[in-house]
Formats: C-alpha cells, sequence, structure tokens
C-alpha cells in the first residue's frame, strides 16, 4: 500500500537553533537514508516557506492569484514523503521515526485506491 | 539457483516463516516496532542475495539472523548520532545462537500471550492478536470488523505503546498463571471466529477469512501448548465451520438447523473434532470448550434434527450450566430441554431464565421464547416476542428471518377469525 507522509511544523520552533531543533534537523539525512535502504521510500521533497508560494484558483473561467498561504496557523506543510509500506501501522511506525514528528507533525495519508468507488459524503 | 526459483523459496519463505521469525525478532529484540522494521529488512535483503547466492538451508533462521544484524547495524548507526543506547549494549556483545526448535515455538506461545494479555483492552487484544500473530494487515482487519482503519491503527499503536511502557514481559505464562492467561488467549481467538461466524452484515469474504485465522490460532494453540481447553476450542470452531456453507441460502437468508442440508456439512471437519474431543476427554479435565464442541458433535452426527440424541445433549447442557451458569447457556439448556420434554416445559424454562435477568436485549431469547409459543399455539404472545426479537437484531438476515416468522403467524391468526 502506498501512503503519503504530509509533515507540518512551525518554522519559529524548527529553525530557532537550539539543540533539540538542531538535533532533529541533523537526523533528517540519516532518517531518509535508511528509507531508501529499507525500500519504503517512493520519492520525497521538502518545501520551501509559503511566503515562496503562489495560490492559484479558478472561478467562472477566471483564473485568480495570492500570494502565499500566509502563516495564520503556526504550522504549515513542510514537505512529504511518500512510502511504500504494509498496512497503516507500518505507515505510521515509519511516519513516527520522522525527526520531524518530534517537533511538529506527520499525517499518514493513504493514496486513492481507484479500483474502489468514490467515498459517499 | 535460477532467479524465478529463489522468487518462488522467498514467496513461500514469506508465507512460511515471516510469522514465527516476527515472532523471534520481538523477543531478540525487545520491541514489536524494531522486530518488524528487522523482517522487512530481512526480506529486502533476502530478494537481493537469494537469487544470487541461493536460498539457504534453513531460511527462517537466515531471517532471523540478518534481521537482527541489520538492526544492531543500524542502532549503531543512529547511536553516532544519538548517544549511546541500552538495547546495544544488551545486544552488542551477544554471538548469533542456533536456534532450538522448543525456543522458536515459544516465540509463538509468547507472541500470542502478550497480545492476548489482560492487562489490554478486549478490543485490543483482538486488533494486535490478528496483525501480529495472523499476519494480516490494519486495513483487512479494519474491513473484517467494518470499522475505520485509523481506529484500528490506534488500538494497535496504543496497545504496543502498554505493552512497552508497563514492561509487560514477553514471555510463556508461568504454570500458576497459565490458566488465566490461556482462557484470555482462547476468549480472543473465539471471538474472532464468532466475529467472522455470527454475522451476516458486510463482504462476506472478510467475514469468512476471520473464520479461517481464527481455527489456524487455534491450531497454532494446541500445536504448541497440548491444553484441553484450547483442543476443545479447535474441536468447537471446526464442528461450527462444517455448518458454515448450509447457514445461509443463496440469498443471504437463514437456514434454521432444522432445515439445513446435513449432506453438505463437511466431513473432514466434523471427524477431526470428534478426535479433538476423544483427545481432550481422555484428560478428564473438561471445560466449558470440550462441552460445547460435545454437544455440536450430537449435532453432527444426527441425521436429523428430530433423530438427534436430545437427552445426551439436554444432559451436557446441565454439566455446561454448572460449570459456566450464564443466562445464554441457560437459554440453551431451556432449546433443547424443549425438544425433550416439549414446549410447554421449554416456554417455562426459558421465561424462568428470562426473569432472572440479562437477556433483554438479546433477541435470540424472544425468539426462542416466541418459538414456543408459536408451538404451543399462543398466537397473541408469539407476535409481541417475535417483534420484540425484531426490534433487538440489527442483522439484514435474521430481521428477513422474523419478518417471514411474523408474517406467516398474522396469515394464520388472520385465517382463524
Amino acid at each position: 500500500m502506498r501512503y503519503v507522509c504530509l509533515i507540518y511544523f512551525d518554522p519559529q520552533r524548527v529553525f530557532d537553533q537550539s539543540a533539540t531543533s538542531n538535533a532533529a534537523l541533523a537526523e533528517v539525512g540519516t532518517y531518509n537514508a535508511d528509507l531508501r535502504a529499507s525500500g519504503h521510500i517512493v520519492t520525497s521533497e521538502a518545501l520551501q516557506l509559503p511566503n515562496e508560494a503562489v495560490t492559484v484558483r479558478v472561478r467562472e473561467g477566471k483564473m485568480s492569484t495570492t500570494d502565499g498561504p500566509f502563516m495564520e496557523t503556526k504550522e504549515m506543510l513542510a514537505g512529504f514523503i511518500v512510502i511504500e509500506a504494509r498496512d497503516l501501522n507500518e505507515a505510521v511506525q515509519i511516519a513516527g521515526r520522522d525527526p520531524f514528528a518530534r517537533l511538529g507533525a506527520v499525517e499518514v495519508r493513504p493514496v486513492v485506491d481507484y479500483s474502489k468507488p468514490r467515498p459517499k459524503l | 539457483m535460477s532467479t524465478p526459483a529463489a522468487h518462488v523459496a522467498l514467496d513461500a519463505a514469506y508465507r512460511r516463516d515471516a510469522r514465527r521469525a516476527l515472532a523471534t525478532l520481538i523477543r531478540l529484540l525487545g520491541s514489536f516496532d524494531a522486530a518488524e522494521e528487522a523482517l522487512h529488512e530481512a526480506f529486502c535483503a533476502a530478494a537481493e542475495q537469494w537469487p544470487r547466492e541461493g536460498v539457504p538451508a534453513n531460511p527462517y533462521s537466515w531471517l532471523v539472523s540478518t534481521g537482527r544484524f541489520k538492526t544492531i547495524d543500524r542502532w549503531r548507526r543512529q547511536t553516532r548520532l544519538a548517544g549511546s543506547l541500552p538495547e546495544m549494549a544488551a545486544l552488542a556483545g551477544t554471538a548469533p545462537e542456533p536456534f532450538m526448535p522448543e525456543e522458536i515455538e515459544d516465540d509463538e506461545l509468547r507472541l500470542i500471550f502478550i497480545c492476548c494479555h489482560p492487562a489490554l483492552a478486549p478490543d485490543a487484544r483482538i486488533a494486535l492478536t490478528l496483525r501480529e500473530v495472523a499476519g494480516l494487515t490494519t486495513e483487512e482487519i479494519a474491513r473484517a470488523y467494518l470499522v475505520p482503519a485509523p481506529t484500528i491503527a490506534q488500538r494497535i499503536v496504543r496497545a504496543k505503546a502498554k505493552i512497552r511502557d508497563e514492561a509487560i514481559p514477553y514471555e510463556v505464562p508461568c504454570y500458576s498463571e497459565l490458566p488465566a492467561r490461556l482462557e484470555s488467549a482462547l476468549q480472543v481467538i473465539y471471538l474472532i471466529f464468532n466475529e467472522g461466524y455470527g454475522a451476516t452484515q458486510g463482504p462476506s469474504l472478510t467475514r469468512a477469512d476471520l473464520c479461517i485465522q481464527a481455527i489456524r490460532l487455534g491450531r497454532l494453540v494446541v500445536d504448541l501448548l497440548d491444553d484441553c481447553d484450547a483442543i476443545g476450542l479447535l474441536a468447537l470452531m471446526l464442528l461450527h465451520e462444517a455448518r458454515r456453507a448450509t447457514r445461509v441460502d443463496p440469498a443471504g437468508d437463514l437456514i434454521l438447523l432444522e432445515d439445513q442440508d446435513r449432506s453438505r456439512w463437511g466431513r473432514a471437519q466434523i471427524n477431526e473434532a470428534r478426535s479433538l474431543i476423544d483427545r481432550a476427554l481422555l484428560s478428564r479435565r473438561i471445560g466449558p470448550y470440550v462441552l460445547q464442541a460435545a454437544i455440536a458433535a450430537i449435532h453432527a452426527a444426527a441425521p436429523s434434527f428430530a433423530a438427534t440424541d436430545w437427552p445426551q445433549i439436554v444432559a451436557l447442557y446441565d454439566v455446561l450450566v454448572r460449570m459456566d451458569p450464564s443466562p445464554v447457556v441457560k437459554l440453551n439448556r431451556a432449546a433443547a430441554l424443549a425438544m425433550t420434554d416439549g414446549p410447554a416445559v421449554g416456554l417455562t424454562t426459558i421465561e424462568q431464565v428470562m426473569t432472572e435477568g440479562g437477556l433483554d436485549n438479546y433477541y435470540l431469547a424472544h425468539a426462542a421464547r416466541a418459538d414456543m409459543q408459536r408451538r404451543l399455539g399462543n398466537t397473541e404472545a408469539a407476535l409481541a416476542s417475535y417483534s420484540r426479537a425484531l426490534e433487538l437484531t440489527q442483522q439484514p438476515a435474521e430481521q428477513r428471518f422474523l419478518e417471514v416468522r411474523l408474517s406467516q403467524l398474522r396469515a394464520e391468526s388472520g385465517a382463524r377469525q
């Protein structure tokens, strides 16, 4: 099964130069290398801060763009890792080893299986 | 060795050895999560090495020692970053030891006992046992129990945290604790079986899987621990399983025991169960599972519902009631008594059990009372009891069965008036 681990954190916290934050940041490389070695990783990217982003919407055929999103909430999407795991619990374990899970949060989302019917909401 | 042959060997090793290897790795590494990771790494290494170097003579030992050394290796690397870990000291010094067969068997038993530990909530025991011992995925368990996958995932995460935080030891319980601990393990296995057997809603395939898994777990316990309660449970599950296909018609409607096609009952399972019951009876320590299996075996042996040895069934229920005086057991005894002494005695006994309490919301109690009332011609009372039973069940097949009974009775009472 394929899952996407969405990493959220507060940049003020992660880049505060504290020993805890720096230790976690130093571990990110090993964590990624371990996931690559174990064959769990499909792809991963770290994202620049949202103030580098543009948000696009099309309404009634017209495109509008805005800067941001601006950081109204402290925790922002900071990166993602696409993994292959046996099941949700293995994915949760893998996410739990991510150093950013200690500083922020990692959301584990199963990818859509198109052989299944669309959700009824 | 050619590559396809290595892949076949790898698949076979996965099916045959993965669960056992995991059980041993949990003991060696002292952690579920580390063990699962180690097993994953061992299989990755096998996929790479076996096609090139050949399949090892003992794939299980190879997987365990590879997984273990990969973990030690990773811990070493992490230690350089994070300072020394206590686990390192314990592991680094020990040389790979030969794996004794008894020890391997104990590992699986340890795993069952830790997953079924009474300190864990019953829901957590079931989820953990299905995932760690039976090897189902979180998503499969969620589908079988009609529960969202994150709910099951959290049960498993919390159960593992509890095992770690409370330092629940990974061991086969000592002799004095064994009966209580085994009871909890057998209960989990029986709950898994009943979930698959009793419910007729939801995707039928995954439900049947639960029964197959429960029987496999039951067989594992019997193989590892020659205990008569475990033998009795396995026999009981096999006897239920033998009748599974005849309990529901192609439209998904319930077929009562008296109307089931007995020629389609699984003879191999019935015969296996019979010899298990004989084996359990030799021990002379007869528990409730053996008794229930013995009752089910009498049904299985009977050529028809009418020709069933009902006095023998009532006699076995009398013993069972003494051992387990629960309202449900008493209700079942009352239903059997109605077959020997007639519906009037049956009705009196059922009503007596119902006044003792505990059955008010149990639809089968109301359905059983309704059946007696119907047979005695108390149509109005029977209609009321069937209606009450109908209010209490959520299962579509049971609802349809009760609705048919209600409309038959209404038609009869209408015809008389």
